[in-house]
């Protein structure tokens, strides 16, 4: 058995770089992929349970195909563009948001050593990543020449770059009880106690600013059906519309994955004893993603969509300030109690 | 202590944690929706749906062409021509039911003398095109065959109430 | 070695075409969507150099921030280019002794920085640590908490003096507006505002 084990060792080792590294893409690209369709049934779903209905369950055994049929509906319908449309952007923006969505996976430490590129600034890279995904939206807004569309990517804008804010002094509080901004060296810190435990109200702010950062309810304006029936994505039908909703998905599950890896501590099991550390590291991570899925699925469920001034309120009045705190007192304790990471 | 308790309220978000604890619990409850085309409600006896024309035990039609179901249907759905059989009797040569225009008000069935024409249980006969929806005799005679077990009995349950 | 320096060549190559676009394009719009390419390569040349922190930190407050508002501000704002155009021969002076100034004194960097000349006025007397070392993060934060920790907290407080500025020249007190004042609606009990009547038939409350 580690006769095999080691020749395919050696021959992984022979394969030339570029080989190597479309391989390590598709084996997260194609996962992600599947995990994103089955996150949509799952939503709907666990959305069904909630709601006391029955979820999709007419597609293959209890409805498990459903995501893919509806991919190939998708697929056969026909791409409609507006006359008055800005063509190259209306395109750009749906490539945009699902390749953003895709490109940030490269640094998420599935465990200990998985990672594609174990790059020093691996928290930077992914909040820089999630930053950019505001622009297909915009774009998608500006260039679909609709007054929906248009509405739609304004708010988008305004909404998105106020909850950076916050979600940036919640890394920082973060990175400050790490020393490091290495997402590997993170998990690794979180052996003693998982940060959502010392830093519980940061994980809450980060919790709720991941809802905002990705537009789900209940900070789904860009889109809101009901008043700006679809906002950015009106004027997008068939494949460039499922580019958005893929996007939008996998963007759902990489802010999932950030939180578990900034709080849940990764890839660790929760207490580090015999029957919970043999079930391997990426199979607790993909168990902790799930449960942060489930959380945010249960947010859409339960609550109703703020109203857009009460969302800018949340953010600069209430998140900024208390996370602004939260870093000081960090700090202070960290210094006083010397516990600062070497 | 008002203010305390309002402020601690806030801060442990305690309308949220009960929001999110009540759709929590309603997960585990059963589902009030029915998994329809395997499932169905029940219907009642009085269930006005598509129209059936009837037959007597022995096989002969029971509409006698008089015409009171045409008269009284308040949409205009209903067309008769009538024309005595080689053996005599009066009988229709047409007998069409315009279904698009049809408003499923139950007076033709309330009308008729010989119980001939009834609007049975069934509610799924929509079809792809309008003129699939202009039923003539054949289509209604070969609707109360097949729908006669259960409209038989719905006019006996119904019976003790008229 | 050649990777490297395709990558530069390809990285500085969109640098300058998209810079060149952002200042010919005829659509605002594209304009600042060209403007974000250039940073993005900038930051490519960045990470090239071994500069990531740099390089991420340009992109998360360029590209995220300042460029998100420079797009929303040129989306809203419907400018009409034809009349902008009107007043340009007016403005060309001034804007070409601007101009001039800024290419003399960019000339007068480079010579000093080629004669072996101090940047700055003062010698840069902590060496770059190696990079096997100190993370370049590393590297950054002790420069610029030790060496240049005042012109660090000065540019802070610029950034502050700025703030506050803009929160002066918008803030106007409206009378008349109705806002909504969550804490007293949350305050609410339901004892206070709710009350149940014994109405008499045909009386009325």
């Amino acid at each position: 058995m580690s006769d095999i084990l080691a020749q395919l060792g050696t021959f992984w080792a022979d394969l030339p770089l570029i080989v190597r590294i479309v391989v390590g893409i598709l084996t997260i690209v194609v996962p992600l992929l599947i995990g994103m369709a089955m996150l949509t049934y799952f939503e709907r779903k666990v959305m069904a349970a909630m709601q006391l209905r029955q979820g999709p369950n007419m597609v293959g055994p209890f409805g498990l195909l459903q995501p893919f049929a509806d991919g190939l509906k998708l697929l056969s319908k026909e791409t409609v563009v507006p006359t008055q449309a800005n063509a190259g952007v209306f395109f750009a923006a749906p490539m945009l948001t699902f390749l953003l969505a895709l490109v940030a996976w490269a640094v998420i430490p599935f465990g200990e050593g998985l990672v594609l590129a174990d790059i020093n600034v691996g928290v930077l890279y992914l909040f820089a990543i999630s930053s950019l995904g505001v622009y297909g939206i915009i774009m998608a807004g500006w260039a679909s020449n609709s007054k929906y569309a248009f509405l739609g990517g304004l708010r988008a804008a305004a909404q998105m770059v106020s909850y950076e804010v916050s979600i940036g002094l919640v890394i920082v509080t973060v990175l400050l009880c790490v020393g490091s901004l290495n997402l590997s060296k993170i998990v690794e810190a979180q052996k003693t106690v998982w940060f959502f435990i010392p830093l519980f109200p940061m994980f809450i702010i980060f919790f709720i600013s991941a809802l905002a950062e990705t537009n789900r309810a209940p900070f789904d304006l860009p889109e809101g059906e009901s008043e700006l029936s679809g906002g950015f994505n009106v004027e997008y039908s068939s494949m460039t519309f499922a580019l958005f909703f893929l996007g939008e998905y996998i963007n759902m599950i990489l802010m999932s994955a950030m939180t578990v890896i900034l709080f849940l501590g990764g890839w660790l099991p929760p207490l580090d004893i015999a029957p919970l550390n043999w079930i391997p590291g990426p199979l607790w991570f993909i168990a902790k993603i799930t449960f942060v899925l489930f959380c945010f699925i249960w947010v859409r469920a339960t609550l109703p969509r703020y109203r857009y001034d009460q969302l800018m309120r949340l953010g600069w009045k209430v998140f900024l300030p208390f996370s602004l705190i939260w870093v000081v007192l960090t700090s202070g304790v960290l210094v006083y109690f010397d516990l600062l990471p070497k | 202590m008002a203010l305390l308790d309002r402020t601690a309220r806030g801060l442990f978000l305690w309308e949220l944690v009960k929001g999110m604890a009540l759709t929590f619990s309603y997960m585990f409850k059963p589902r009030v929706t029915l998994n329809y085309p395997y499932e169905r409600g029940p219907t009642s006896p009085r269930f006005r749906g598509e129209h059936a024309l009837r037959r007597y035990p022995n096989g002969e039609e029971r509409c006698i062409a008089c015409k009171l179901c045409e008269a009284i249907c308040p949409a205009l759905a209903i067309t008769i021509e009538a024309e005595p059989r080689e053996d005599g009797s009066r009988r229709t040569t047409r007998y069409d039911i315009d279904m698009t225009k049809c408003i499923y008000c139950g007076l033709c069935q309330e009308a008729c003398p010989v119980d001939a024409i009834v609007e049975g249980p069934n509610l799924e006969f929509a079809t792809e095109t309008r003129e699939e929806l202009y039923y003539n005799k054949d289509k209604l005679l070969a609707n109360g065959d097949r729908w006669e077990a259960q409209i038989a009995a719905n006019l006996a349950a119904d019976a003790p109430y008229r | 070695m050649t990777l490297t320096a395709i990558a530069f060549y390809a990285f500085a190559i969109v640098l300058l075409a998209s810079a060149v676009r952002v200042i010919t394009a005829k659509n605002p719009v594209h304009s600042v969507l060209f403007l974000i390419l250039a940073f993005f390569n900038a930051a490519g040349l960045f990470v090239l150099i071994g500069a990531e922190f740099v390089a991420m930190i340009l992109v998360i407050v360029y590209v995220g921030a300042v460029a998100v508002l420079f797009l929303f501000v040129v989306m809203m704002l419907d400018i009409n280019f034809q009349e902008l155009r009107q007043g340009f021969m007016q403005y060309m002076p001034v804007g070409l002794v601007v101009g001039a100034i800024l290419a003399v004194e960019l000339v007068f960097l480079a010579a000093t920085q080629l004669a072996g000349g101090p940047v700055g006025g003062q010698a840069n007397n902590s060496p770059i640590p190696p990079v096997d070392q100190v993370t370049n993060t590393e590297a950054i934060g002790r420069v610029l908490y030790t060496d240049y920790v005042y012109a660090f907290q000065v540019s802070g407080l610029i950034l502050l003096v700025a703030m506050i500025g803009a929160i002066v020249l918008t803030l106007r007190s409206r009378p008349g507006v109705r806002r909504q004042q969550i804490g007293q609606q949350l305050d609410r009990k339901r004892g206070e505002v709710v009350q149940v009547r014994k109405v008499p038939t045909r009386g009325g409350v």
